[in-house]
């Protein structure tokens, strides 16, 4: 059983990287880009000696995750990173992942079982293991850890996260352009940073090509409810919504709003095969090249500690094919995607105005990583009053 | 506005069905005397099985089946402990929910983000595209109509047959029942088994009809929702039909009302139809005979024959 489905699973892989290839939003030539450094970096390391004794003893790096890798989603987007190590460093390095770790006590004894186990590079993928790593980090001074969405740093413990939003702003362009009632119903999870940061540049890409685009929230604050996300859909197109978007991690809201021929994208992977003629991309979660550089640093001892915070320019975050719409609007995402990519334009760029009209980010300004960070308004135009 | 109307009602309807078959089922079996809180369990199972029936052979009809088929299944365990064994009815009943819990992961695993073709909604020539009325009564999936006519068929079976009568005199007084000569174990069984039946189409129409996919715990508390439905119903079928809609409705509305950015905490909607639960039975509790009438006097306790 098991066998079919990681068969299944490198399958998609496989299509992912075409897809990569068909759309040329960029990961792919960063990837090969990083797949050059990285070879040059083990021949090098390798012609030091440095793991002479690479074979008999491999590093071993270990993943926790919150849900199952097959959810399709966050965790699914995390495994593929996993994948990535195991394909490219296969020869040094093992891996190992725990998932359905619930955030909580068992994170802790989860976590400390890696390490104990000589894990030497461990990966916590949730935003709530961020104190039981820190504690375990604590106890374990020779081990290194990588935690996700976090915001605390420690000697051993590095956090990073991705640059959504960017993805988010092209989105947003994409909905304007092909939203013919002009209300678009956006799903989110709970009033955090991360969230109000998404539907802030969903906002402002759309206001982009029309200026009186609205955009209806939904809270369900919850990241996985199938039943409930797809309520919310269904209620945001009875109210008029033509274009649905979501922050939360099931496919259900796609599939209820293919079902009804309604326009839509997917989040964290592609999620194509759930909405054939209705998904017009999604935004990619690509954590491989992080996870790959980050092992690499382990194995040639240069990792060290920081924070680190990645867009479209170095691949973290990619678009799935621009797929159900003309292909000007295509060339036009492509082109966002691009300069946003090349680092020519910044989805936070001024002027903004928040809902009561106050400017926050001046003409000609972009917003600085500590606004984005803590996020807590929302720009003018966004039909909801945020929940304190 | 009328079509707003329109939509909302029709995404209420879809909402409360689900709640409808595992509630009509608990009614029942809450009716022969039997308390069983594995409901949620047996609608994951029901909810897993029956999408990876549909999943494997590609017909979610046989998909259905299986739904309704592994429901009677997990609630024949329950039986066996609790009619035969004799164990206690409250704990069985939830580790039966525990333990459904933890078998449809596992038995989920590997259908985790597969699709498959949901049972579409029928769609009549003319009647399903008269204006209002058509979509309203004519434009939903067969599940919905089917639940419907089960809860009439309850409806009629308890108040109007004779087997009504003996299900309800066992639950009321089993002891008597068994002196007048009714296999009251027997009758149990079945109870609890159309229980499981009804709890298992409840789990397969979410995985196969409102969203079909598999998601570990994707019920996300209906069960319980169900169970908390046959309380605030009082026992009484008819009553189950309004509470299913408010309580499948309720979420709809909170999130029309967010959607309509009208301000209403969203916490606030969604713990309104336990508020509703809980008045409910206080004010049936205020009425002695109003109890007597309703909630099956030997609810939750086991019965020896005596010889």
């Amino acid at each position: 059983m098991h066998q079919r489905v990681w068969a299944a699973r490198s399958g998609q892989n496989d299509n992912r990287s075409k897809d990569f290839t068909l759309t040329n939003t960029g990961g792919n030539t960063d990837m090969k880009k990083l797949l050059k450094l990285t070879t040059v970096m083990l021949t090098v390391l390798l012609s030091l000696g440095a793991v002479t004794q690479a074979s008999a003893d491999k590093l071993k790096v270990g993943f926790i995750y919150i849900g199952p890798p097959g959810d399709h989603g966050w965790t699914y987007a995390h495994d593929q990173g996993r994948l990535m190590i195991d394909n490219m460093l296969g020869d040094h390095v093992e891996t190992t992942f725990v998932e359905g770790v619930p955030e909580g006590p068992d994170a802790d004894r989860a976590i400390a079982k890696l390490a104990e186990t000589g894990h030497k590079l461990i990966f916590t993928t949730s935003f709530g293991y961020m104190e039981p790593t820190l504690k375990v980090a604590k106890r374990f001074p020779d081990v290194k850890f990588e935690h996700a969405t976090g915001y605390k740093q420690a000697d051993n413990v590095s956090t990073y996260s991705a640059r959504f939003y960017e993805g988010r702003y092209v989105q947003g362009q994409i909905a304007a352009k092909i939203s013919k009632s002009g209300v678009i119903g956006y799903i989110a999870s709970f009033p955090i940073p991360e969230v109000v940061r998404g539907i802030n540049a969903f906002m402002l890409g759309a206001q982009s090509i029309n200026p009186d685009m609205k955009v209806k929230v939904v809270w369900v604050y919850s990241w996985f409810d199938p039943p409930k996300e797809a309520d919310a859909a269904k209620v945001l197109m009875d109210q008029g919504a033509d274009i649905i978007t979501q922050h939360t991690d099931s496919t259900a809201a796609l599939q209820a709003a293919a079902e009804r021929g309604i326009y839509a994208f997917g989040q964290a992977s592609d999620m194509i095969q759930f909405a054939q003629d209705t998904q017009l991309t999604a935004i990619l979660d690509n954590w491989g090249p992080y996870y790959v550089k980050r092992t690499v640093d382990v194995l040639m001892g240069t990792w060290s500690s920081g924070d680190t915070w990645d867009g479209m320019g170095p691949g973290m975050v990619g678009m799935a094919p621009f797929t159900n719409m003309p292909s000007d609007i295509a060339m036009m995402a492509r082109e966002t995607a691009e300069s946003i990519r090349t680092g020519a334009f910044h989805p936070f760029t001024g002027p903004i105005n928040n809902q009561a009209g106050e400017e926050v980010v001046a003409a000609g300004e972009t917003a600085d990583d500590g606004m984005l960070a803590g996020m807590n308004f929302y720009v003018k135009g966004v039909d909801d009053k945020l929940p304190q | 506005m009328t079509e707003l109307i329109i939509a909302s009602m029709m995404t209420m309807m879809t909402a409360a069905t689900p709640l409808m078959f595992a509630a009509t089922g608990e009614l029942i079996c809450e009716r022969s005397g039997v308390l069983n809180l594995g409901v949620e369990g047996m609608m994951l199972i029901g909810a897993v099985f029956g999408f990876a029936t549909a999943a494997v052979t590609g017909n979610a009809s046989l998909g259905l089946l299986a739904a309704g088929a592994s429901g009677i299944l997990a609630s024949l365990i329950f039986a066996f402990l609790t009619l035969t064994m004799l164990s206690n009815q409250v704990a069985t009943g939830l580790a039966l929910t525990i333990f459904g819990t933890g078998l449809s992961a596992l038995v989920g695993f590997d259908y985790v983000g597969e699709t498959i073709d949901r049972i579409a909604a029928i769609h009549l020539p003319v009647l399903s595209d008269l204006p209002v009325v058509g979509p309203l009564l004519f434009g939903h999936d067969p599940l919905v109509y089917l639940s419907f006519i089960l809860l009439i068929g309850v409806a009629l079976f308890l108040n109007r047959s004779r087997w009504g009568m003996i299900l309800k005199a066992v639950g009321d007084s089993d002891v008597s029942a068994h002196a007048i000569g009714y296999p009251v174990v027997l009758i149990r069984y079945a109870a609890v088994a159309f229980g499981g039946l009804m709890a298992g189409l409840g789990g397969g129409y979410l995985s196969l009809v409102y969203t079909p996919l598999w998601a570990e715990n994707m019920t996300a508390g209906r069960g319980w929702i169900a169970l908390a439905l046959v309380v605030f119903a009082s026992w009484r079928p008819e009553r189950v039909l309004f509470g299913a809609i408010l309580f499948g409705g309720i979420t709809i509305l909170q999130l029309n009302a967010q959607a309509a950015g009208l301000g209403i905490p969203a916490a606030f909607m969604s713990m309104l139809p336990y508020i509703a639960t809980i008045v409910v039975l206080v004010l049936i509790s205020r009425d002695v005979v109003r109890i007597r009438l309703n909630a099956p006097a030997c609810l939750g306790r086991p019965f020896r024959a005596e010889r």
